[in-house]
């Protein structure tokens, strides 16, 4: 085991860690830092739930090596809102329902506002007519081409779509 | 009856948000593997690497040799297990290998890094035996199972070769559906902690006092002795409805190491390990006269299970439900192969079985010229045909009528532009309505709060907030005084949440003890600082209802695309209309419907887990190779209800809701793709080669 010393910013606080090189940051946050908001659904780059904002871009985080992350400014669930004052996106999705079983809600979260920045800077899809619009076309078919990387099993998609399309201005 | 005042108090068929919302959408809700234990050890677990034989040997010194690895376990050394009825769970009892993916052995080490690293160094011999992995309807090992899911595996009512034989009409078909697994996006995990001789696991289970009861007679020890704890659980579908083998690990691990420990299946271990929808092969014989009317009505199913326990999909059961016809005969055949063990999954049955009975009626409709809306209402029936008992609400007819009035059946046009061909199809749904004992408390507090406690779980289907709806309309007092605990085995018993049983179960429970609160404490003056506590039992009731047939229906209408010449499919709309009883919470049940519908697409046209004869090994072991669908595969699904006021069932009326979803989809998006192409698919999933060929 060959350890690291590591200094990053999650949630706007500085955190300075030993971490094992074999750690990826989704186990730096889970097991280490103890913040569970972000889940491990695959470990693998699969499924998404691991989402988080790596210096403002959405990231798998089970596929970035924690030692990789120096200096680095992390966004995570717990970064977001409170309970008490949701950010913007989170109470979107409670208004519409867009969550069941929770599990692969915090990435949802994080992906669809790291992807409405995305469109923002006119980051085109698979499926955008136009590669140079600025900032990029955002309908229903945008979102759920723009959200497949984020899998729900309890298939809460429609809803998902719905909360997403609230917070496009 | 009681007579409502007009100030009463009413949130049951409110519209209520999701109690745990925002806990969910603030990553605070805390799943199994989540809490916090200090000084916890890690387990991770090694697959056979074949699928029939026995090991020969185990040399995990390497591993031991790793800085950080604390011991490794396997079926030399490891601690003996006592009795179940599920040898899935006696891991490390023996030699023989049973599948390909069986966990054989888990090095539990102080990082998990450690763990699965150390485990790529334990080597293991085996003495491989032929295996034979394939499902075929005539299997020569088939047998006819003793039960199927608890029912009877046959049914046989009239004589239906005589009746055949002189139908005017008859469909006899072969379909078969795909092996398929449930995939929660929390991979199953377990976290053991041992004080003493007292266990507590944390745990990713849809049924605690099952899982206690299960681990308490493995480990020796008094049901008492043990405490489960599912506060939240990241999705089951059935496959976290009993415990799984990682459970049995981390509890074994942590006695031997002496520490907490604990083990989540990765991704791919899921798919040997957490069960799945076996393969089925099915057949369907109908005989009608010219107008549609049945008069035989014939389902046999074949489908798979393991060596090691005994699981019969029961996908005929339903059928016994659905139209009159008064000569009617289903049964099943089971294969023990060497594959890993199915087990229940959304609609189990009910999903696969009918897909084969909702195109078999389809092409009835075809064969007859009857529309497909016209044919099903024109078998409908008043009495379950199977029992003669009577329904206490039936309401398929209104489903179909309504379903076809949203959708605009009696308008849709087939149309072809661009190289798209667009078609629609039909199909009904069913869902039994069970219901077991349960227990519930509630305590009143001096301050005007009432605490409902009892051992259910909320998987994701929002029983949090039903119940909490169905004891504040009992105890008659707002929502923000009623506090709902859940999840633990040191509150009274609960069944656990499947079958589409939970809310209906539960919140009978909670009824029944919000009534004996009223009741206590409209002749109490002073609640003691401890408070006031009831605890109710619904076992006598529940024995005591009529015998009539219970059942949740539905209509599912479909619109879908095939592009001419890549045979790709869409589904452009999808409208399902349920008639499930009293609906708690409007919002929470949408979701639900609109899962399982969507569920139903992805049945359709996605999922299939790929069995190589060869290794004799499920292979699309990950989420890049088994699909289920994406957010980009799920168009506009639309859910509404026909309100059903039943009180034979319960005395809430809820008949559930989370099953029925996914029943009949397929064949309602298959029987689309008949409409736009021509071409009928009797397999699932669809499959774009299914669809060239012109």
């Amino acid at each position: 085991m060959i350890e690291h010393e590591l200094s990053l910013y999650i949630n706007d606080r500085l955190h300075q860690v030993v971490v094992d090189s074999r750690r990826t940051l989704l186990d730096l946050l889970r097991e280490q830092l103890r913040l569970t908001g972000t889940k491990k659904g695959c470990d693998h780059g699969q499924c998404g739930a691991c989402t988080v904002l790596l210096d403002g871009t959405r990231v798998n985080s089970c596929l970035v090596l924690a030692v990789t992350c120096e200096g680095a400014h992390v966004t995570t669930v717990e970064g977001l809102g409170t309970a008490d004052a949701l950010d913007p996106m989170q109470e979107a999705f409670v208004q519409h329902d867009a969550l069941q079983c929770g599990y692969c809600t915090p990435g949802q979260i994080c992906s669809a506002i790291g992807m409405l920045d995305e469109v923002r800077r006119g980051v085109p899809s698979h499926v955008s007519s136009s590669l140079e619009a600025v900032p990029a076309v955002l309908d229903e078919r945008e979102i759920r081409e723009r959200m497949s990387g984020n899998l729900c099993r309890c298939g809460a998609y429609v809803n998902i779509v719905d909360a997403i399309l609230s917070q496009v201005g | 009856m009681s007579i409502q005042a007009p100030e009463r108090l009413s949130f049951i068929g409110r519209d209520i948000e999701r109690v745990d919302a925002r806990l969910k959408v603030t990553g605070r809700a805390t799943y199994a593997y989540e809490y916090p234990a200090e000084h916890v050890a890690y387990a991770y677990g090694i697959g056979a690497a074949v699928a029939r034989g026995r090991i020969t040997g185990i040399d995990s010194s390497a591993a031991q040799g790793v800085e950080g690895v604390i011991a490794v376990l396997d079926h030399t050394g490891a601690p003996r297990l006592g009795e179940t009825n599920n040898r899935e769970l006696l891991v490390f009892q023996s030699d023989r290998v049973s599948y390909r993916g069986q966990l054989i052995a888990a090095v539990i080490a102080e990082s998990f890094e450690t763990a699965r690293d150390a485990s790529q160094l334990v080597s293991v011999s085996y003495e491989q035996d032929e295996h034979d992995v394939v499902l075929t309807e005539d299997h020569p090992a088939s047998f006819r199972p003793e039960h199927v899911a608890y029912r009877v595996p046959e049914v046989s009512v009239g004589d239906v070769e005589t009746a055949l034989a002189q139908a005017e009409i008859t469909v006899d078909q072969a379909y078969a559906t795909a092996a398929a697994h449930h995939m929660a996006l929390e991979p199953h995990a377990s976290l053991a902690i041992w004080e003493e001789d007292q266990l507590t696991v944390f745990e990713s289970s849809q049924y605690a006092y099952e899982a206690r009861d299960v681990i308490a007679k493995l480990f020796a020890l008094g049901p008492e002795q043990v405490r489960v704890i599912n506060g939240y659980v990241g999705g089951g579908f059935g496959s976290k409805g009993s415990p799984r083998p990682q459970m049995v690990i981390a509890a074994m691990a942590s006695r031997v190491v002496g520490r907490p420990v604990k083990m989540a299946l990765t991704r791919q271990q899921m798919f040997p390990v957490s069960g799945y929808r076996g393969p089925t092969v099915q057949r369907v014989r109908l005989g009608a006269n010219r107008d549609g009317e049945l008069t035989a009505f014939e389902h046999r199913a074949a489908a798979q299970t393991s060596r090691l326990h005994d699981f019969a999909e029961p996908c005929t059961t339903g059928t016994r439900t659905m139209y009159a016809a008064a000569n009617r005969f289903d049964t099943h055949r089971l294969t023990r192969l060497d594959v890993p063990t199915p087990s229940f999954c959304r609609g189990p049955g009910e999903a696969p079985g009918f897909f084969a009975v909702e195109s078999a009626l389809d092409e009835l409709a075809i064969a007859s010229g009857v529309d497909p809306v016209e044919l099903r209402i024109r078998n409908d029936t008043t009495r379950d045909p199977s029992t003669g008992h009577e329904y206490s609400t039936r309401n398929l007819v209104a489903c179909l009528e309504e379903g076809a009035r949203i959708y605009g059946w009696s308008r849709r046009r087939n149309q072809e532009a661009e190289g798209w061909r667009t078609g629609h199809g039909v199909a009904s749904s069913m869902y039994p309505t069970y219901q077991m004992p349960s227990r519930a408390a509630i305590v009143a507090y001096p301050d005007g709060t009432f605490a409902v406690r009892l051992a259910a779980v909320d998987i994701g289907t929002g029983s949090r907030t039903a119940l909490l709806q169905i004891a504040a309309e009992q105890l008659q007092v707002p929502l923000a005084r009623v506090n709902v605990e859940i999840g633990d085995t040191s509150l009274p018993y609960a069944v656990g949440a499947f079958a589409s049983l939970g809310t209906a179960s539960w919140g009978h429970a909670v009824h029944l003890a919000g009534r004996e609160m009223r009741q206590l404490l409209e002749g109490t003056d002073t609640i003691p600082p401890e408070g006031l506590r009831v605890e109710v039992d619904t076992a006598e009731e529940i024995q005591a209802r009529p015998a009539k047939a219970n059942a949740a229906f539905g209509a599912q209408f479909a619109q879908v695309s095939v592009r001419r010449h890549t045979g790709e499919v869409r589904v452009d709309r999808l409208v399902g209309v349920f008639a499930a009883g009293r609906i708690v919470n409007p919002r929470t049940t949408r979701s639900q419907l609109i899962g399982g519908m969507t569920w139903g697409i992805s049945m359709a046209l996605l999922e299939e887990t790929a069995l190589d004869p060869n290794l004799g090994e499920y292979v699309t072991s990950d989420l890049a190779s088994f699909h289920f669908a994406s957010c980009a595969d799920i168009p506009r699904i639309e859910a509404s209800w026909i309100e059903e006021d039943d009180a034979d069932i319960n005395p809430v009326g809820v008949k559930g809701v989370g099953e029925i979803g996914i029943v009949g989809t397929a064949a309602a998006i298959a029987n689309a793709v008949f409409d736009a192409t021509g071409v009928r698919v009797r397999s699932l999933p669809v499959r774009l080669d299914d669809l060239l060929g012109d």
